[in-house]
C-alpha cells in the first residue's frame, strides 16, 4: 500500500500536506534530565531524539585521553519501540556505530576541545521515535544539548536533510520519502556558513547534488533561528530564575559570567 | 531564492493532524504506522476571481460555473469516486466538459482502486479542453476528515466528499459577500455527482445539491450522444472496498506427478506441447497423438497456467462438451487494459475476470454452429519450458513514473511474443526501464495469481534501437551469439589467415588420397556479398559424349575434428543464423569466410561429388573424393546469368555454365515429373542503405533467376547421391533429412475455402497430384493468386527434419516436397552442422578416414540431430522476424507519416477482423473492426453492414483488398507494431 502514496503530487503537495520547501514542525525541550550537564529533547515531525551531555569531565579511560584536548565520545541508542516494527538493535550494530561516528566527526571541529585537555565529553543519543531525518535530528539535538551543558562551541550546527523527486528538490524528508528518494543530510554552521557534515548514502545526480546542497544550507539558516529562539528562551528563564533567587540571597555568585558570554 | 519555512502542527490537535493505522506485512506481522498531516489554509478553490483565495494565482474554473436548466445561476460538478471508476468513458468524452472539482480524496481512491484508470484520469486533468480543478481537500484545515470509530474507509471518503461539497458552497457565499444597497448576486451551486444511493441520501439530508450521473447527463444538451457512453448501472459491487479478502485460488491445482504419469499410461490423460493461440489469448491447443486434431483449451482456467512450449498433461472432456475454436480476435491488451499489477495483493481484480468471461460467453453462443474439436483442460505440467523472455514494461501499471524513484513497484512486463501472458515483476527501477527492451524470467505461477511472476534479468537497450532489437531477436529465439572462446579459437590452424594448401608432395598428409582438380574450370555462384562460399561447380564434355559434372563442397571436416571444443560449439550452435544486418556464424570467421570458403583464384580443400551424366542427365556413375580445387571465378547469380545469356562470350567457363544450365533444366523437369512440389514462401529482400549504416531503404521481392535454379538442382543432386551412399555404408546411423507427407486433414480447410470461394479443387493424394492441382490454381486477372495459394499450401505442410536412419522405419525416409526417396544435407558444411556430420560419414564411406566412434552411436546422432533440428527452426524464425522488423523500419522511412497503401489478399476471416497478406512486402497483418459484422464461417465471408442493405460490403477469403499500413507504437509497451486498416472496398478506420 505504501507504494500507492505519491511523494509529490501534481498540486505540489507532499504526502503529509507540506510543500517542497517546508520543514516539519520542530519542538525543542531543554529541561533538565537527571544529573546530565546538558540535555535536549528534539522533535522534527514524528522523529524524536533525546541527547544528554556529560562533561567535560575526567576521562574514564586513561588510554584514550589526549593531553592537549578533550575527547568527544558519542553513544547512540536506538530504542526498540522507535520504529513501527519493534526491533531490538544491538549496541554494536554497524548502522548505529556509523551514526555515532558521524555525529562525533561533525562536532569535533566545532566544540572547542582544546580548552579541556585530558578530559572527555560524553554525548548520549537516545532515539525515541523515527520518521526520517534521524541524522539531522541527532545533530540538531546534540548542538542544543551541548549549548545547554555550557560547552564552548564556535558556532551552532544546524542540519537538514534534502532529497530529490524527479527534478524537484524536497526538504526534511519523512521515512516514507527517504525510502523512495535519493537524499542527503547537510550540517552547516550558520554564522560562518561552513559545512561540517555532508552525508549521502544514495545515488544522486551531480547537478541535483549542488542544488540540494545549497538549499539544505539555506534551510539550516531557517532552523538556526528556531534553535536560537529556544536557547534564548531557556537562558532568559534561567536568568529570571536567578534574579528571583538573588532577591533572597542564599548562594553567592554563580556562573553568571558564562551566560554573559553566550551573547547572540 | 525560495522561501524555506517551518510548518507548525499543533500537538494538541493530534487526533486530526496525525494519522494512525495498522498495517499487515507480507509476513503477517502487524505494524502500527503513524503519519503526520499538516493542515493548511492556503489550498486554493480554483475558482476565478475568488476573493478569499486571491493570493493564489492559479485557477481553472470560471467564476460562475456553467449554466444548466436545473441551475440557472451556474454550477460546478463535484464527482464521487464511483463516477470515475464506472463512467470513465463519459468523463473522457469531448462533449462532456462542465467545470469540475476533483477532490484529492477521489483522486486517491481511484489511484488505490485501479492504476490504469488513475492514469487515464490524470491525462484527463492535463487535457486542454477539460475544466478540472484538483482540490486538495485532505490538506485544507476545514475539509480534512478523520476516520471515526467503526467507520469504513469508504464511508469516511464519502463523508469527506460531502464535507468538501458543503465547504465549497459555503466558500462561494463567503467569497461574494452581498454589498449593502445592491441586490445580492445569485451564487453558483456545487453539485455532488454520485451513483452511490447511500451517499446521495446522506447528502440530501445535509442539504447538498446532488445528482446521479444519468440524471445529470439527461439535463445536458448533448445528452443523446452522451448516453451511449454511460456504462450499465447496477454494478453495485464496485462500491465496497475489497480489503484483505482472502486470496482465492484462480486456477485449479495440478495433479501430483505420479497421478499424471499413471493417467498418461492409462490413456486417460494426454501429453503434448502447449501452443497458445496468437489471435486469442484465451485459447490454446495441445496436439496429441490420440486425436488427429489438437485438443482445444478454452479459457484461462482450462489452460491452467500453461505457457507456450510447456509439456502438459491434458484431460479431454466428454464429447458433448466439445467446442469449436473461436473466430474472434481477442487481444490481451484491450480486454485487460484496466487490470492492475498490484491487484492480487489487495483485491482479486474481479472486473477483469468478468470482462473475460463476457468475451468467452459471447463467443460461446456463436461457437455452437461450427465444427467441434476435442476440448479439454490442463491438469498438470510435465515439464516447464520457461526461459528468459524479451519484454516491455507496461507503462500504465507503474505506480510512479518518477525517474529517480527507488521504491519497489509491481509492474507488468508484456512479452514481445503474443503467445505469452503478461508477467508480473517487482522492480525498483521500473521508471528507468520504461521504453526499453528487457529480459524477464518467469519464476513461478501460483494458483492464486492471475499472472505468472517473474524477475527482471537485464536491460537490452532502447526500444527500436537496432542493437536492442537484434539482441532481443537472438534471445527470443534462443540463439547462442557470444563470441567464440579461446579454447575454440585454439582449434584453428596456427597459421591463421596465412594458411595455404601445402605444395603437392607424396608424403604430405594433406595430400593423401586427394585428387588434384586444380586445373578444372570450377566456379562458384552465390548471392551477392556472400563470403562463406561452400559450393562450387564444374561441367565438361567427355570424349565419349557424356558429360562430367562436379559439385565441390568446402572440406570443413578437414579443419573441424570430432569432439574438440570447436566441434562441440558448432554442434551446439547447429547452424549459422542470417539476420538482415548480421550473421551469427556457426564456425569461427577464419574458417567460414577464408580457409573453408571456396574463394576464387586460391587453392582450397574440397569434397567433390563428380558424376558422369548422359546428355539426358541420367547418371552413369558417381564418384566421391576429397580434392584440391582452385576456383576460377566467384559469380553472383546475376553475373552468371548475364554471362550465360551474352551471345558474344564463348570462353570455356561460359560454356561450362551453359552446360550446367542445360543439365539443370533437364534435372528439374525430371524432378517435377516425379512429383516434386514447387512451393512458395514469402521471400522479400531488404535493401540496406550501405553496409555501414544499415538503414533500410526499401523492401523488394526476391528475384529468382535461372542460375538460382541451376545451383539448386546440382545441390539437390549432390545431396541425394550422398544420401544414398552414406545410407548404404551406415544403415544404422546415417544422417538423413526427410519431409513427411502432410496428413490430409491439414488441407481440409484450405480445400474447403478454395472450393467455396473459387470453385477450385486441391488434390492432395500425393505430392505430384498436389503439384498438378496447384498449377491449375490460376486466376488470369491476378498473377499473385497462384503464389498466395502456394504459400497457404506450404503452411499446411509439416516441416522437414534431420533424422538418424536407424531410428525410423525405412518407408518414412522420403522427402515429400522434393519427391525423392532419400535425401540429406551435404552442401553447406560451413553453415549447417548436419552437413559436417554427413561429410564425416561420407569420408568414412569412401575409406578416406575412419568414422569417429560417436557417429556409430545411434543415440548420440539422434541427440545431436535433435538439437540441430531445433536450432534450424529457431534460425528460420529469427531470420523471418528480423526481416519483419526491417520491413517495419522501411515502411516507416518510406511513406509520408509512415503510412503506405498496398494491395493485399484476405487469407482468413474472423468475426471482428480479417487476416491479410501483402504479397509485395511479404507481410501478414490483421485488420480489426470495432463494430459487429455479419460473419459467415461456412462461406468464409464477413459482411459489413451500413445504413442501407444495398451498401453492405461482403469480404471473403482470397478477395483482393487495399490496406493502409502504418507502424504505430503501442502506447503501453513502446512496441512498434504494424497496424493495418482497410481502405477498399470499405474504409475500416471508422468501423
Amino acid at each position: 500500500m505504501s507504494s500507492r502514496v505519491e511523494i509529490l503530487n501534481d498540486g505540489g503537495y507532499r504526502s503529509d500536506g507540506r510543500r517542497q520547501y517546508e520543514l516539519r514542525d520542530i519542538s525543542i525541550d531543554t529541561s533538565q534530565q537527571g544529573s546530565a550537564d546538558g540535555c535536549c529533547t528534539l522533535r522534527h515531525g514524528l522523529t524524536e531524539v533525546l541527547v544528554t551531555i556529560f562533561g567535560p569531565r575526567e576521562a574514564k579511560m586513561r588510554s584514550q585521553t589526549l593531553h592537549d584536548r578533550a575527547v568527544i565520545n558519542v553513544e547512540v541508542n536506538v530504542l526498540p519501540f522507535s520504529t513501527g516494527e519493534r526491533r531490538r538493535r544491538a549496541r554494536a550494530d554497524r548502522r548505529i556505530l556509523e551514526l555515532a561516528a558521524t555525529i562525533k566527526s561533525t562536532f569535533e571541529p566545532v566544540v572547542q576541545t582544546a580548552l579541556y585537555p585530558r578530559s572527555q565529553v560524553d554525548i548520549y543519543v537516545q532515539v525515541l521515535q523515527q520518521d526520517g531525518g534521524l541524522l539531522h535530528a541527532c545533530v540538531n539535538a546534540t548542538t542544543l544539548a551541548l549549548i545547554c551543558a555550557g560547552i564552548p562551541m564556535t558556532d551552532f550546527v544546524c542540519a537538514v536533510s534534502g532529497g530529490v523527486h524527479s527534478t524537484e528538490p524536497l526538504l526534511d524528508l519523512t521515512m516514507l520519502e527517504e525510502n523512495d528518494l535519493p537524499h542527503m543530510t547537510v550540517a552547516v554552521m550558520p554564522r560562518t556558513g561552513k559545512v561540517t557534515l555532508v552525508a549521502l548514502e544514495t545515488r544522486l545526480h551531480v547537478d541535483r547534488f549542488a542544488e540540494i546542497f545549497k538549499l539544505a544550507g539555506e534551510a539550516g539558516q531557517a532552523l538556526h533561528k528556531e534553535m536560537k529562539r529556544a536557547v534564548r528562551n531557556r537562558t532568559s528563564r534561567l536568568v529570571d530564575a536567578m534574579e528571583t533567587s538573588m532577591k533572597q540571597p542564599v548562594g553567592g555568585e554563580r556562573d553568571v559570567v558564562m551566560e554573559d558570554r553566550m551573547d547572540f | 531564492m525560495v522561501e524555506i519555512t517551518i510548518r507548525k502542527r499543533p500537538r494538541t490537535e493530534a487526533v486530526i493532524t496525525q494519522r494512525k493505522f495498522f498495517k499487515k506485512t507480507a509476513r503477517g506481522k502487524v505494524i502500527k504506522v503513524l503519519r503526520e498531516r499538516y493542515l493548511r489554509d492556503d489550498v486554493g478553490c480554483g475558482i476565478d476571481g475568488c476573493s478569499l483565495c486571491h493570493d493564489l494565482r492559479e485557477f481553472t474554473l470560471p467564476s460562475d460555473g456553467s449554466a444548466l436548466a436545473n441551475f440557472p445561476n451556474g454550477h460546478f460538478i463535484l464527482p464521487d469516486t464511483n463516477v470515475f471508476l464506472a463512467q470513465m468513458d463519459l468523463m473522457e468524452s469531448g462533449l462532456f466538459n462542465p467545470p469540475m472539482i476533483l477532490l484529492q480524496t477521489v483522486l486517491e481512491e481511484v489511484r488505490h482502486r485501479s492504476l490504469p484508470l488513475y492514469n487515464r484520469l490524470r491525462a484527463l486533468i492535463r487535457a486542454e479542453e477539460k475544466q478540472i480543478w484538483v482540490f486538495y481537500n485532505e490538506y485544507r484545515s476545514e475539509t480534512a476528515v478523520i476516520r471515526e470509530e467503526g467507520e469504513s474507509p469508504n464511508d469516511r471518503n464519502d463523508r469527506g466528499i460531502r464535507m468538501a461539497t458543503a465547504w465549497y458552497n459555503a466558500h462561494l457565499s463567503l467569497s461574494r459577500p452581498s454589498v449593502r444597497g445592491q441586490p445580492s448576486r445569485p451564487l453558483p451551486t456545487v453539485v455532488l455527482l454520485s451513483d452511490d444511493v447511500a451517499n446521495r441520501q446522506e447528502a440530501e439530508k445535509e442539504g447538498l445539491a446532488c445528482m446521479s450521473v444519468r440524471r445529470y447527463v439527461e439535463a445536458l444538451e448533448e445528452s443523446s450522444r452522451l448516453f451511449d457512453l454511460l456504462s450499465t448501472p447496477g454494478s453495485d459491487d464496485l462500491e465496497p472496498t475489497r480489503t484483505a479478502a482472502a486470496r482465492q485460488a484462480l486456477y485449479p491445482d495440478y495433479l501430483p506427478m505420479s497421478a499424471l504419469l499413471a493417467g498418461i499410461k492409462l490413456g486417460q490423460l494426454h501429453q503434448g506441447h502447449f501452443n497458445a493461440n496468437q489471435f486469442n489469448y484465451l485459447e490454446g491447443n495441445v496436439p496429441v497423438t490420440a486425436f488427429d486434431k489438437p485438443i482445444l483449451l478454452i479459457g484461462r482456467e482450462n489452460m491452467n497456467r500453461a505457457v507456450q512450449g510447456d509439456i502438459v498433461a491434458v484431460e479431454v472432456f466428454d464429447e458433448k462438451e466439445w467446442k469449436a475454436p473461436g473466430d474472434e480476435v481477442v487481444e490481451q491488451e484491450t480486454t485487460l487494459r484496466n487490470d492492475d499489477a498490484d491487484a492480487s495483493e489487495e483485491e482479486s481484480g474481479d472486473e477483469e475476470a468478468l470482462a473475460e468471461r463476457k468475451v468467452l460467453q459471447a463467443e460461446q453462443v456463436r461457437r455452437e454452429a461450427s465444427v467441434r474439436l476435442p476440448t479439454g483442460r490442463v491438469v498438470g505440467i510435465i515439464k516447464r519450458n520457461w526461459r528468459s523472455y524479451v519484454c516491455h514494461i507496461d507503462s500504465t501499471s507503474l505506480t510512479s513514473s518518477n525517474a529517480t524513484s527507488l521504491s519497489q513497484q509491481t509492474v507488468f512486463a508484456t512479452p514481445v511474443s503474443r503467445l505469452l501472458p503478461r508477467i508480473r515483476i517487482r522492480t525498483r527501477q521500473a521508471p528507468a526501464l520504461l521504453g526499453q527492451k528487457i529480459l524477464v524470467t518467469i519464476d513461478r505461477w501460483d494458483s492464486t495469481s492471475r499472472y505468472p511472476e517473474g524477475h527482471f534479468v537485464r536491460a537490452l537497450g532502447k526500444v527500436e534501437s537496432k542493437e536492442a532489437e537484434q539482441e532481443s531477436l537472438l534471445l527470443e529465439f534462443d540463439i547462442p551469439y557470444r563470441p567464440f572462446g579461446k579454447a575454440i579459437l585454439d582449434c584453428l590452424p596456427p597459421e591463421g589467415d596465412n594458411w595455404v594448401v601445402p605444395p603437392k608432395t607424396a608424403e604430405n598428409p594433406v595430400w593423401r588420397d586427394r585428387v588434384d582438380l586444380r586445373d578444372l574450370l570450377i566456379c562458384s555462384i552465390d548471392p551477392p556479398g556472400c563470403q562463406d562460399i561452400d559450393d562450387a561447380l564444374h561441367a565438361r564434355t567427355l570424349s565419349n559424349g557424356n558429360i562430367e559434372a562436379g559439385v565441390h563442397i568446402a572440406d570443413v571436416s578437414h579443419f573441424v575434428h570430432p569432439g574438440n571444443p570447436m566441434d562441440k560449439e558448432a554442434a551446439a550452435r547447429g547452424t549459422t543464423v542470417y539476420l538482415v544486418d548480421k550473421r551469427i556464424d556457426m564456425l569461427p570467421a577464419l574458417l567460414g569466410t577464408n580457409l573453408c570458403s571456396l574463394r576464387p583464384h586460391v587453392e582450397r580443400l574440397a569434397f567433390s561429388v563428380i558424376w558422369e551424366l548422359t546428355q539426358d542427365a541420367d547418371i552413369v556413375n558417381v564418384r566421391f573424393s576429397k580434392s584440391v580445387i582452385a576456383s576460377k571465378s566467384a559469380f553472383t547469380y546475376e553475373e552468371a546469368q548475364l554471362r550465360k545469356d551474352d551471345p558474344k562470350l564463348d570462353d570455356n567457363l561460359t560454356k561450362s555454365i551453359r552446360l550446367l544450365n542445360s543439365l539443370a533444366q533437364k534435372l528439374r523437369n525430371k524432378r517435377m515429373e516425379a512429383g516434386a512440389l514447387n512451393l512458395a514462401s514469402p521471400e522479400v529482400k531488404i535493401q540496406l542503405d550501405s553496409s555501414e549504416s544499415s538503414d533500410p531503404i526499401d523492401v523488394e521481392q526476391k528475384e529468382l533467376r535461372e542460375t538460382n535454379s541451376l545451383v539448386e538442382e546440382f545441390m539437390l543432386l549432390a545431396n541425394i547421391s550422398v544420401a544414398r551412399k552414406i545410407e548404404e555404408a551406415f544403415p544404422q546411423t546415417a544422417v538423413l533429412r526427410r519431409h513427411l507427407p502432410p496428413p490430409h486433414s491439414n488441407f481440409e480447410k484450405l480445400h474447403d475455402i478454395m472450393q467455396k470461394r473459387r470453385g477450385l479443387t486441391l488434390d492432395v493424394s500425393s505430392s505430384g497430384a498436389l503439384a498438378n492441382s496447384l498449377d491449375k490454381c490460376v486466376d488470369p486477372n491476378e498473377p499473385a493468386f497462384n503464389t498466395l495459394v502456394r504459400i497457404m499450401a506450404t503452411r499446411c505442410m509439416l516441416s522437414a527434419e534431420y533424422f538418424c536412419s536407424g531410428s525410423v522405419a525405412r518407408d518414412t525416409f522420403g522427402h515429400y516436397g522434393l519427391a525423392s526417396p532419400i535425401y540429406t544435407h551435404f552442401t553447406s558444411p560451413i553453415r549447417r552442422y548436419a552437413d559436417v556430420l554427413v561429410h564425416r560419414q561420407l569420408s568414412a564411406a569412401i575409406g578416406y578416414s575412419t568414422l569417429h566412434a560417436t557417429l556409430h552411436s545411434k543415440s548420440h546422432v539422434e541427440q545431436v540431430l535433435g538439437i540441430v533440428n531445433r536450432r534450424h527452426r529457431m534460425a528460420q524464425m529469427a531470420g523471418r522476424a528480423s526481416i519483419e522488423f526491417y520491413v517495419g523500419l522501411a515502411l516507416k522511412s518510406r511513406g509520408q507519416g509512415g503510412a503506405t497503401t498496398e494491395e493485399a489478399f484476405v487469407i482468413r476471416t474472423f468475426r471482428n477482423g480479417l487476416a491479410v497478406y501483402v504479397s509485395k512486402l511479404g507481410l501478414e497483418g490483421l485488420v480489426t473492426f470495432k463494430r459487429e459484422t455479419q460473419f459467415d464461417p461456412d462461406s468464409y465471408t464477413i459482411t459489413i453492414q451500413s445504413a442501407s442493405a444495398e451498401a453492405n460490403t461482403t469480404i471473403a477469403v482470397f478477395d483482393k483488398v487495399v490496406v493502409e499500413i502504418e507502424v504505430e507504437k503501442d502506447k503501453n509497451t513502446q512496441r512498434g507494431r504494424v497496424k493495418m486498416t482497410l481502405k477498399s472496398p470499405i474504409d475500416s478506420s471508422t468501423l
